[in-house]
Protein backbone atom coordinates (compact mmCIF):
# COMPACT_ATOMS: atom_id res chain seq x y z
CA UNK A 1 0.00 0.00 0.00
CA UNK A 2 2.98 2.74 0.81
CA UNK A 3 6.14 2.72 1.70
CA UNK A 4 6.78 1.24 4.93
CA UNK A 5 9.81 3.10 5.82
CA UNK A 6 8.12 6.87 5.28
CA UNK A 7 4.74 5.72 7.41
CA UNK A 8 5.05 4.39 11.19
CA UNK A 9 1.33 3.92 11.28
CA UNK A 10 -0.75 2.50 8.85
CA UNK A 11 -4.89 1.78 8.99
CA UNK A 12 -5.62 -0.42 6.31
CA UNK A 13 -9.07 -1.21 5.45
CA UNK A 14 -11.13 -1.45 9.06
CA UNK A 15 -14.34 -1.77 10.58
CA UNK A 16 -15.06 -1.32 13.98
CA UNK A 17 -18.47 -1.45 16.06
CA UNK A 18 -19.57 -0.36 19.07
CA UNK A 19 -22.69 -2.60 20.25
CA UNK A 20 -24.84 -2.19 16.70
CA UNK A 21 -23.34 0.94 15.52
CA UNK A 22 -20.74 1.05 12.81
CA UNK A 23 -18.23 3.37 13.99
CA UNK A 24 -16.07 2.62 11.26
CA UNK A 25 -17.02 1.01 7.91
CA UNK A 26 -13.89 1.14 5.62
CA UNK A 27 -11.62 3.53 7.26
CA UNK A 28 -7.90 3.60 5.68
CA UNK A 29 -5.34 6.27 7.15
CA UNK A 30 -1.32 6.93 7.34
CA UNK A 31 0.87 8.58 10.15
CA UNK A 32 4.36 9.65 8.62
CA UNK A 33 7.03 8.98 10.64
CA UNK A 34 8.91 12.00 12.46
CA UNK A 35 5.65 14.38 11.84
CA UNK A 36 2.76 15.21 13.70
CA UNK A 37 -0.29 14.31 12.35
CA UNK A 38 -3.80 15.32 13.45
CA UNK A 39 -6.93 13.80 13.07
CA UNK A 40 -9.65 15.84 13.45
CA UNK A 41 -13.82 15.19 13.82
CA UNK A 42 -16.91 16.27 15.74
CA UNK A 43 -17.60 14.63 18.84
CA UNK A 44 -18.55 11.30 18.49
CA UNK A 45 -16.59 10.74 15.22
CA UNK A 46 -14.32 7.72 16.56
CA UNK A 47 -11.35 9.92 16.52
CA UNK A 48 -10.55 8.52 19.92
CA UNK A 49 -11.45 4.75 18.61
CA UNK A 50 -8.62 5.62 16.40
CA UNK A 51 -5.93 6.02 18.89
CA UNK A 52 -7.46 3.01 20.95
CA UNK A 53 -7.06 0.85 17.83
CA UNK A 54 -3.33 1.98 17.53
CA UNK A 55 -2.83 0.79 21.15
CA UNK A 56 -4.23 -2.40 20.52
CA UNK A 57 -6.72 -1.64 23.24
CA UNK A 58 -9.93 -2.74 20.58
CA UNK A 59 -9.68 -4.97 18.00
CA UNK A 60 -11.07 -4.14 15.01
CA UNK A 61 -13.71 -6.38 12.81
CA UNK A 62 -11.87 -5.87 10.01
CA UNK A 63 -8.64 -4.53 8.65
CA UNK A 64 -5.37 -4.24 9.62
CA UNK A 65 -3.39 -1.76 11.81
CA UNK A 66 -0.03 -1.44 11.45
CA UNK A 67 2.61 0.14 13.86
CA UNK A 68 6.37 0.02 12.91
CA UNK A 69 5.75 -2.59 10.35
CA UNK A 70 4.05 -5.15 13.19
CA UNK A 71 0.07 -5.77 12.67
CA UNK A 72 -0.79 -4.59 16.42
CA UNK A 73 -3.93 -7.17 16.59
CA UNK A 74 -2.02 -10.76 15.54
CA UNK A 75 0.76 -9.80 18.33
CA UNK A 76 0.79 -11.68 21.41
CA UNK A 77 0.57 -10.14 24.87
CA UNK A 78 3.76 -10.10 25.18
CA UNK A 79 4.85 -8.50 22.05
CA UNK A 80 2.02 -6.15 22.07
CA UNK A 81 3.46 -4.93 25.80
CA UNK A 82 6.96 -4.40 23.61
CA UNK A 83 5.42 -2.04 21.64
CA UNK A 84 3.73 0.10 23.92
CA UNK A 85 6.97 0.43 25.53
CA UNK A 86 7.69 2.30 22.57
CA UNK A 87 4.36 4.35 22.36
CA UNK A 88 3.21 7.16 24.81
CA UNK A 89 -0.03 8.02 25.18
CA UNK A 90 -1.92 11.25 26.58
CA UNK A 91 -5.50 10.77 27.83
CA UNK A 92 -7.68 13.77 27.95
CA UNK A 93 -8.13 13.28 31.51
CA UNK A 94 -4.22 12.74 31.84
CA UNK A 95 -5.17 9.54 33.93
CA UNK A 96 -2.18 10.35 36.43
CA UNK A 97 -2.14 7.98 39.44
CA UNK A 98 -3.94 9.62 42.47
CA UNK A 99 -1.97 7.82 45.20
CA UNK A 100 1.45 9.22 43.64
CA UNK A 101 3.04 12.88 43.66
CA UNK A 102 4.36 14.38 40.40
CA UNK A 103 7.64 12.98 40.44
CA UNK A 104 6.47 9.21 41.38
CA UNK A 105 4.05 9.64 38.10
CA UNK A 106 6.50 10.60 35.62
CA UNK A 107 8.88 7.83 37.32
CA UNK A 108 6.17 4.94 37.17
CA UNK A 109 7.09 3.63 34.25
CA UNK A 110 10.67 3.86 34.02
CA UNK A 111 10.28 1.83 37.38
CA UNK A 112 7.86 -0.70 36.14
CA UNK A 113 9.98 -1.50 33.12
CA UNK A 114 13.99 -0.72 33.86
CA UNK A 115 15.73 -2.00 36.87
CA UNK A 116 17.80 1.71 36.68
CA UNK A 117 18.91 2.72 39.97
CA UNK A 118 17.14 5.52 42.17
CA UNK A 119 19.45 8.24 41.43
CA UNK A 120 19.49 7.49 37.71
CA UNK A 121 15.55 7.51 37.62
CA UNK A 122 16.00 10.98 39.47
CA UNK A 123 17.80 12.49 36.99
CA UNK A 124 15.38 11.28 33.83
CA UNK A 125 12.45 12.36 35.39
CA UNK A 126 13.32 16.40 36.44
CA UNK A 127 14.84 16.04 32.66
CA UNK A 128 12.01 15.07 31.54
CA UNK A 129 9.77 17.22 34.21
CA UNK A 130 12.26 20.63 33.24
CA UNK A 131 10.95 19.43 29.35
CA UNK A 132 7.27 20.18 29.92
CA UNK A 133 8.29 22.93 33.12
CA UNK A 134 7.18 21.45 35.99
CA UNK A 135 10.28 20.59 37.72
CA UNK A 136 9.38 22.50 40.26
CA UNK A 137 5.79 21.07 40.94
CA UNK A 138 7.67 17.46 41.12
CA UNK A 139 6.75 17.00 44.83
CA UNK A 140 2.85 18.42 44.44
CA UNK A 141 -0.09 15.68 44.67
CA UNK A 142 -2.39 15.03 41.38
CA UNK A 143 -5.19 16.59 43.39
CA UNK A 144 -2.98 20.03 43.44
CA UNK A 145 -2.57 20.49 39.82
CA UNK A 146 -4.81 22.80 37.37
CA UNK A 147 -5.43 20.93 34.29
CA UNK A 148 -3.67 22.18 32.15
CA UNK A 149 -0.57 21.21 34.83
CA UNK A 150 -1.90 17.60 34.85
CA UNK A 151 -1.59 17.72 31.27
CA UNK A 152 1.91 18.21 31.15
CA UNK A 153 3.04 15.73 34.14
CA UNK A 154 1.36 13.12 31.81
CA UNK A 155 2.88 14.25 28.68
CA UNK A 156 6.81 14.16 31.15
CA UNK A 157 5.02 10.30 31.59
CA UNK A 158 4.70 9.44 28.70
CA UNK A 159 7.91 10.95 26.98
CA UNK A 160 9.60 9.37 29.83
CA UNK A 161 10.71 6.32 28.37
CA UNK A 162 11.41 8.13 25.02
CA UNK A 163 8.84 6.54 23.05
CA UNK A 164 9.37 6.38 18.98
CA UNK A 165 5.38 8.05 18.96
CA UNK A 166 3.01 9.41 21.42
CA UNK A 167 -0.71 9.80 20.83
CA UNK A 168 -2.87 12.48 22.68
CA UNK A 169 -6.08 12.32 22.71
CA UNK A 170 -7.98 15.46 22.88
CA UNK A 171 -4.49 17.50 24.24
CA UNK A 172 -6.21 21.10 24.08
CA UNK A 173 -9.85 20.21 25.92
CA UNK A 174 -10.88 22.56 28.77
CA UNK A 175 -7.53 24.49 28.72
CA UNK A 176 -7.44 28.41 29.64
CA UNK A 177 -5.91 29.71 26.70
CA UNK A 178 -2.35 30.02 28.32
CA UNK A 179 -2.05 26.31 29.03
CA UNK A 180 -3.21 25.71 25.94
CA UNK A 181 -0.58 27.66 24.20
CA UNK A 182 2.01 25.64 26.15
CA UNK A 183 0.48 22.85 25.72
CA UNK A 184 0.60 23.78 21.55
CA UNK A 185 4.17 24.99 21.67
CA UNK A 186 5.40 21.56 23.96
CA UNK A 187 3.86 18.89 21.03
CA UNK A 188 6.07 21.01 18.44
CA UNK A 189 8.73 21.14 20.02
CA UNK A 190 9.04 17.44 21.73
CA UNK A 191 8.35 16.24 18.21
CA UNK A 192 11.34 18.26 17.38
CA UNK A 193 13.67 17.66 19.68
CA UNK A 194 13.00 13.88 20.38
CA UNK A 195 12.85 12.73 16.93
CA UNK A 196 9.16 11.45 17.99
CA UNK A 197 6.14 10.77 15.69
CA UNK A 198 2.84 12.70 17.04
CA UNK A 199 -0.40 11.98 16.14
CA UNK A 200 -3.04 14.63 17.97
CA UNK A 201 -6.72 13.61 17.77
CA UNK A 202 -9.20 16.37 18.44
CA UNK A 203 -11.56 18.92 17.16
CA UNK A 204 -9.77 22.18 18.06
CA UNK A 205 -9.11 23.35 14.82
CA UNK A 206 -6.97 26.04 15.06
CA UNK A 207 -4.43 24.94 17.27
CA UNK A 208 -3.81 21.43 15.47
CA UNK A 209 -3.27 23.02 12.00
CA UNK A 210 -1.06 25.68 13.88
CA UNK A 211 1.48 22.60 14.61
CA UNK A 212 0.14 19.73 12.24
CA UNK A 213 2.12 18.67 9.34
CA UNK A 214 -0.91 16.57 8.02
CA UNK A 215 -4.40 16.85 8.99
CA UNK A 216 -7.30 14.27 8.55
CA UNK A 217 -10.81 14.73 8.77
CA UNK A 218 -13.18 12.15 9.63
CA UNK A 219 -16.73 12.15 9.57
CA UNK A 220 -19.22 9.51 9.15
CA UNK A 221 -17.03 6.27 9.67
CA UNK A 222 -14.39 7.58 7.12
CA UNK A 223 -11.78 10.05 6.25
CA UNK A 224 -13.45 13.01 5.05
CA UNK A 225 -10.71 14.71 4.03
CA UNK A 226 -6.73 14.88 4.42
CA UNK A 227 -4.39 17.28 3.60
CA UNK A 228 -1.30 20.12 5.19
CA UNK A 229 -2.93 22.22 7.49
CA UNK A 230 -3.60 24.92 5.33
CA UNK A 231 -4.88 23.34 2.10
CA UNK A 232 -7.54 21.52 4.83
CA UNK A 233 -8.09 25.23 6.08
CA UNK A 234 -8.98 26.66 2.51
CA UNK A 235 -10.72 23.83 1.23
CA UNK A 236 -14.04 25.01 -0.49
CA UNK A 237 -16.52 21.32 -0.34
CA UNK A 238 -19.18 21.89 2.26
CA UNK A 239 -18.06 19.38 4.42
CA UNK A 240 -14.97 20.14 5.08
CA UNK A 241 -15.74 23.83 5.63
CA UNK A 242 -18.42 23.94 7.45
CA UNK A 243 -15.64 21.75 10.05
CA UNK A 244 -13.07 23.95 9.79
CA UNK A 245 -14.98 26.94 9.60
CA UNK A 246 -17.17 26.15 13.16
CA UNK A 247 -20.46 26.13 11.07
CA UNK A 248 -23.07 25.70 13.03
CA UNK A 249 -25.34 24.80 9.70
CA UNK A 250 -24.20 22.55 6.93
CA UNK A 251 -24.10 18.96 5.42
CA UNK A 252 -24.08 18.44 9.23
CA UNK A 253 -27.41 19.31 10.20
CA UNK A 254 -28.34 21.52 13.75
CA UNK A 255 -31.13 20.36 14.44
CA UNK A 256 -30.90 16.15 15.73
CA UNK A 257 -33.37 14.51 13.65
CA UNK A 258 -36.76 14.88 14.66
CA UNK A 259 -40.37 14.75 13.37
CA UNK A 260 -42.35 17.78 11.60
CA UNK A 261 -42.05 20.55 14.52
CA UNK A 262 -45.92 21.18 13.93
CA UNK A 263 -46.67 17.68 14.38
CA UNK A 264 -44.51 17.53 17.50
CA UNK A 265 -46.99 20.24 19.62
CA UNK A 266 -50.66 19.55 17.91
CA UNK A 267 -50.05 15.99 19.00
CA UNK A 268 -48.67 16.84 22.40
CA UNK A 269 -50.89 15.15 25.52
CA UNK A 270 -51.89 18.10 27.62
CA UNK B 1 -46.01 -13.51 26.81
CA UNK B 2 -43.44 -13.58 24.24
CA UNK B 3 -41.70 -10.53 25.97
CA UNK B 4 -41.78 -12.09 29.63
CA UNK B 5 -40.08 -15.13 28.14
CA UNK B 6 -37.75 -13.05 25.77
CA UNK B 7 -36.88 -11.16 29.34
CA UNK B 8 -35.96 -13.90 31.07
CA UNK B 9 -33.91 -15.42 28.69
CA UNK B 10 -32.06 -12.16 28.43
CA UNK B 11 -31.26 -11.77 32.00
CA UNK B 12 -30.40 -15.55 32.14
CA UNK B 13 -27.86 -15.17 29.29
CA UNK B 14 -26.65 -12.04 30.99
CA UNK B 15 -25.78 -13.44 34.15
CA UNK B 16 -24.00 -16.57 32.52
CA UNK B 17 -22.13 -14.20 30.65
CA UNK B 18 -21.33 -11.76 33.76
CA UNK B 19 -20.66 -14.90 35.74
CA UNK B 20 -18.00 -16.26 32.74
CA UNK B 21 -16.44 -12.86 32.93
CA UNK B 22 -16.34 -12.75 36.89
CA UNK B 23 -14.38 -16.31 36.11
CA UNK B 24 -11.98 -15.42 33.77
CA UNK B 25 -11.09 -12.12 35.57
CA UNK B 26 -10.62 -14.20 38.61
CA UNK B 27 -8.12 -16.39 35.95
CA UNK B 28 -6.19 -13.30 35.56
CA UNK B 29 -5.89 -11.79 38.75
CA UNK B 30 -4.26 -15.22 39.58
CA UNK B 31 -1.81 -15.09 37.41
CA UNK B 32 -1.38 -11.47 38.06
CA UNK B 33 -0.55 -13.26 41.67
CA UNK B 34 2.91 -14.83 40.29
CA UNK B 35 4.90 -11.90 39.62
CA UNK B 36 4.00 -10.53 42.97
CA UNK B 37 6.76 -12.98 44.44
CA UNK B 38 9.40 -10.84 43.38
CA UNK B 39 7.62 -7.58 44.23
CA UNK B 40 6.47 -8.17 47.97
CA UNK B 41 5.94 -4.68 48.85
CA UNK B 42 2.91 -4.33 46.62
CA UNK B 43 1.20 -6.75 48.90
CA UNK B 44 2.69 -5.32 52.04
CA UNK B 45 1.33 -1.92 50.76
CA UNK B 46 -2.43 -3.09 50.07
CA UNK B 47 -2.64 -5.24 53.24
CA UNK B 48 -2.08 -1.96 55.50
CA UNK B 49 -4.34 -0.48 53.51
CA UNK B 50 -7.53 -3.51 53.80
CA UNK B 51 -6.06 -4.85 56.65
CA UNK B 52 -4.92 -2.68 59.08
CA UNK B 53 -7.17 0.15 58.81
CA UNK B 54 -9.82 -2.38 59.25
CA UNK B 55 -8.17 -3.17 62.61
CA UNK B 56 -10.22 -0.65 64.70
CA UNK B 57 -13.52 -1.47 63.35
CA UNK B 58 -12.38 -5.39 64.25
CA UNK B 59 -11.62 -4.83 67.63
CA UNK B 60 -14.53 -2.79 68.88
CA UNK B 61 -17.10 -5.14 67.15
CA UNK B 62 -15.25 -8.15 68.52
CA UNK B 63 -15.66 -6.84 72.12
CA UNK B 64 -19.26 -5.65 72.17
CA UNK B 65 -20.14 -9.09 70.05
CA UNK B 66 -18.24 -10.97 73.28
CA UNK B 67 -19.50 -8.58 75.87
CA UNK B 68 -23.09 -9.59 74.70
CA UNK B 69 -22.12 -13.36 74.39
CA UNK B 70 -21.16 -13.09 77.75
CA UNK B 71 -24.66 -11.57 78.78
CA UNK B 72 -26.26 -14.05 77.16
CA UNK B 73 -24.58 -17.32 77.23
CA UNK B 74 -24.90 -16.54 81.42
CA UNK B 75 -28.61 -15.85 80.97
CA UNK B 76 -29.77 -19.22 79.82
CA UNK B 77 -27.18 -20.92 80.97
CA UNK B 78 -28.04 -20.42 84.41
CA UNK B 79 -31.37 -21.59 83.56
CA UNK B 80 -29.55 -25.01 83.48
CA UNK B 81 -27.11 -24.66 85.77
CA UNK B 82 -24.41 -24.49 83.71
CA UNK B 83 -23.09 -20.98 83.96
CA UNK B 84 -19.40 -22.16 83.93
CA UNK B 85 -19.34 -23.64 80.34
CA UNK B 86 -19.88 -19.92 79.47
CA UNK B 87 -15.58 -19.49 78.17
CA UNK B 88 -16.61 -23.11 76.47
CA UNK B 89 -19.33 -21.74 74.83
CA UNK B 90 -18.51 -18.35 73.48
CA UNK B 91 -14.84 -19.81 72.67
CA UNK B 92 -17.07 -22.01 70.26
CA UNK B 93 -19.60 -19.65 69.03
CA UNK B 94 -16.91 -17.42 67.80
CA UNK B 95 -14.41 -19.89 66.35
CA UNK B 96 -16.76 -21.74 64.69
CA UNK B 97 -19.46 -19.08 63.25
CA UNK B 98 -19.32 -15.36 64.97
CA UNK B 99 -15.29 -14.81 64.24
CA UNK B 100 -15.59 -15.61 60.26
CA UNK B 101 -18.96 -14.45 59.60
CA UNK B 102 -18.81 -11.44 61.23
CA UNK B 103 -15.76 -10.30 60.82
CA UNK B 104 -16.02 -10.83 56.83
CA UNK B 105 -19.66 -9.16 56.77
CA UNK B 106 -17.47 -5.95 58.68
CA UNK B 107 -14.26 -6.52 56.09
CA UNK B 108 -16.94 -6.51 53.42
CA UNK B 109 -18.40 -3.27 54.68
CA UNK B 110 -15.00 -1.63 55.61
CA UNK B 111 -12.61 -2.06 53.18
CA UNK B 112 -14.33 -4.25 50.21
CA UNK B 113 -16.54 -1.10 49.43
CA UNK B 114 -13.53 0.99 49.36
CA UNK B 115 -11.87 -1.60 47.09
CA UNK B 116 -15.06 -1.40 44.80
CA UNK B 117 -14.97 2.40 44.62
CA UNK B 118 -11.04 2.68 44.36
CA UNK B 119 -10.83 0.43 40.97
CA UNK B 120 -14.44 2.02 40.32
CA UNK B 121 -12.70 5.47 40.09
CA UNK B 122 -9.43 4.10 38.47
CA UNK B 123 -11.13 3.03 35.40
CA UNK B 124 -13.64 6.24 35.14
CA UNK B 125 -10.42 8.14 35.01
CA UNK B 126 -8.42 6.37 32.89
CA UNK B 127 -6.07 5.00 35.29
CA UNK B 128 -6.28 1.55 34.31
CA UNK B 129 -6.06 2.06 30.22
CA UNK B 130 -3.19 4.43 31.01
CA UNK B 131 -1.35 1.33 33.11
CA UNK B 132 -2.40 -0.63 30.17
CA UNK B 133 -0.89 1.69 26.92
CA UNK B 134 2.22 2.35 29.50
CA UNK B 135 2.74 -1.42 29.09
CA UNK B 136 1.63 -2.28 32.73
CA UNK B 137 -0.85 -5.01 33.32
CA UNK B 138 -3.49 -3.44 35.62
CA UNK B 139 -4.31 -7.49 36.81
CA UNK B 140 -0.34 -7.57 38.24
CA UNK B 141 0.07 -4.30 38.94
CA UNK B 142 -3.14 -2.88 40.98
CA UNK B 143 -5.64 -6.23 41.03
CA UNK B 144 -3.64 -8.96 42.28
CA UNK B 145 -1.88 -7.23 45.47
CA UNK B 146 -5.29 -6.51 46.44
CA UNK B 147 -6.95 -10.01 46.22
CA UNK B 148 -3.49 -11.26 47.76
CA UNK B 149 -3.63 -8.62 50.60
CA UNK B 150 -8.17 -9.86 51.14
CA UNK B 151 -6.73 -13.33 51.01
CA UNK B 152 -4.42 -12.67 53.99
CA UNK B 153 -6.09 -9.68 55.73
CA UNK B 154 -9.41 -12.20 56.49
CA UNK B 155 -8.12 -15.03 58.61
CA UNK B 156 -5.85 -12.58 60.39
CA UNK B 157 -8.72 -10.35 60.85
CA UNK B 158 -11.21 -13.01 62.21
CA UNK B 159 -8.61 -14.70 64.68
CA UNK B 160 -8.48 -11.32 66.00
CA UNK B 161 -12.54 -10.57 66.29
CA UNK B 162 -12.30 -14.23 67.99
CA UNK B 163 -9.77 -13.61 70.44
CA UNK B 164 -11.02 -10.36 71.65
CA UNK B 165 -14.62 -11.66 71.34
CA UNK B 166 -13.08 -14.38 74.03
CA UNK B 167 -11.80 -11.26 76.34
CA UNK B 168 -15.38 -9.15 75.82
CA UNK B 169 -17.07 -12.23 77.14
CA UNK B 170 -14.62 -13.16 79.73
CA UNK B 171 -14.68 -9.45 80.82
CA UNK B 172 -18.36 -9.38 81.41
CA UNK B 173 -18.61 -13.45 82.62
CA UNK B 174 -16.25 -13.34 84.90
CA UNK B 175 -15.31 -9.46 85.86
CA UNK B 176 -18.72 -9.05 86.09
CA UNK B 177 -20.89 -11.55 86.39
CA UNK B 178 -19.12 -13.65 88.92
CA UNK B 179 -18.37 -17.18 86.76
CA UNK B 180 -15.29 -18.57 87.85
CA UNK B 181 -11.98 -17.55 86.24
CA UNK B 182 -10.27 -20.95 86.36
CA UNK B 183 -13.84 -22.61 85.32
CA UNK B 184 -14.19 -20.41 82.48
CA UNK B 185 -10.33 -20.63 80.84
CA UNK B 186 -10.71 -24.45 81.59
CA UNK B 187 -13.76 -25.33 80.30
CA UNK B 188 -12.37 -23.61 76.71
CA UNK B 189 -9.17 -25.42 76.92
CA UNK B 190 -10.44 -28.99 77.23
CA UNK B 191 -13.51 -28.55 75.11
CA UNK B 192 -12.25 -26.54 72.10
CA UNK B 193 -10.85 -28.45 69.40
CA UNK B 194 -8.73 -27.57 67.19
CA UNK B 195 -9.61 -29.57 63.82
CA UNK B 196 -13.63 -28.64 64.65
CA UNK B 197 -13.44 -25.78 65.83
CA UNK B 198 -10.33 -23.82 65.01
CA UNK B 199 -9.02 -25.35 61.47
CA UNK B 200 -13.18 -25.33 60.35
CA UNK B 201 -13.18 -21.69 61.75
CA UNK B 202 -9.95 -20.44 59.81
CA UNK B 203 -10.84 -22.69 56.41
CA UNK B 204 -14.64 -20.67 56.57
CA UNK B 205 -12.48 -17.10 56.89
CA UNK B 206 -9.96 -17.99 54.00
CA UNK B 207 -12.93 -18.93 51.83
CA UNK B 208 -14.93 -15.68 52.97
CA UNK B 209 -12.16 -13.40 51.99
CA UNK B 210 -11.26 -15.19 48.35
CA UNK B 211 -14.95 -14.80 47.60
CA UNK B 212 -15.53 -11.06 49.20
CA UNK B 213 -12.11 -10.05 48.03
CA UNK B 214 -13.34 -11.32 44.04
CA UNK B 215 -16.54 -9.70 44.11
CA UNK B 216 -15.28 -6.43 45.40
CA UNK B 217 -12.79 -6.42 42.80
CA UNK B 218 -14.85 -7.54 39.95
CA UNK B 219 -17.25 -5.41 40.46
CA UNK B 220 -14.58 -2.27 40.48
CA UNK B 221 -13.41 -3.73 37.45
CA UNK B 222 -16.46 -4.29 35.48
CA UNK B 223 -18.27 -0.69 36.91
CA UNK B 224 -19.87 1.77 34.20
CA UNK B 225 -17.29 4.46 34.23
CA UNK B 226 -19.64 7.48 36.00
CA UNK B 227 -20.20 8.23 39.52
CA UNK B 228 -23.49 6.56 39.00
CA UNK B 229 -21.78 3.34 37.84
CA UNK B 230 -19.59 2.95 40.72
CA UNK B 231 -21.95 3.88 43.66
CA UNK B 232 -23.91 1.21 41.80
CA UNK B 233 -21.09 -1.23 41.79
CA UNK B 234 -20.57 -0.26 45.41
CA UNK B 235 -24.00 -1.48 46.62
CA UNK B 236 -23.63 -4.24 44.77
CA UNK B 237 -20.34 -5.38 46.19
CA UNK B 238 -21.82 -4.71 49.52
CA UNK B 239 -25.30 -7.09 48.77
CA UNK B 240 -23.73 -9.86 47.09
CA UNK B 241 -20.92 -10.43 49.25
CA UNK B 242 -22.76 -10.50 52.01
CA UNK B 243 -25.27 -12.83 50.90
CA UNK B 244 -22.47 -14.71 49.77
CA UNK B 245 -20.99 -14.90 52.74
CA UNK B 246 -24.13 -16.09 54.55
CA UNK B 247 -24.55 -18.53 52.16
CA UNK B 248 -21.81 -20.06 51.76
CA UNK B 249 -21.13 -20.32 55.92
CA UNK B 250 -24.77 -22.32 55.59
CA UNK B 251 -23.05 -24.66 52.96
CA UNK B 252 -19.90 -25.31 54.74
CA UNK B 253 -21.82 -25.59 58.08
CA UNK B 254 -23.75 -28.21 56.77
CA UNK B 255 -20.57 -30.12 55.17
CA UNK B 256 -18.43 -29.50 58.38
CA UNK B 257 -20.83 -30.02 61.56
CA UNK B 258 -23.99 -31.41 59.31
CA UNK B 259 -23.41 -35.20 60.53
CA UNK B 260 -23.12 -34.22 64.09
Amino acid sequence: MTNNKTDLVRIEDIAFKRGERSVFANLSLLIPRGKVTAILGSSGAGKTTILNLIGGRIAPEAGHVYVDNQDVHQLSTNGLYALRKRMGMLFQSGALLTDLNVFDNVAFPVREHTRLPESLIRHLVLLKLELVGLRGARGLMPSELSGGMARRVALARAIVLDPMMVMYDEPFAGLDPISMGVIVKLIRELNDVLSMTSVIVTHDVHEACSIADYVYLVGNGKVIAEGDAETMLNADTAEVKQFMSGLPDGPVPFHYPAKDLSDDFMKAKL
Amino acid sequence: MTRYISLVGRKAIGTVERSGRAGLFLYDVLAGCMPLMRRPGLVVQQLYMIGVLSFIIIVVSGLFVGMVLGFQGYNILRDYGTESALGLMAAKTLTRELGPVVAALLFTGRACSALTAEIGLMKATEQLASMEMMAVNPFMRVLAPRFLAGFIAMPLLAGLFTAVGIFGAHLIGVELLGVDVGVFWNQMQSGTDFYDDILNGFIKSVVFGVVVTWIALFEGYEAVPTSAGVSQATTRTVVYASLAILGLDFIMTALMFGEI
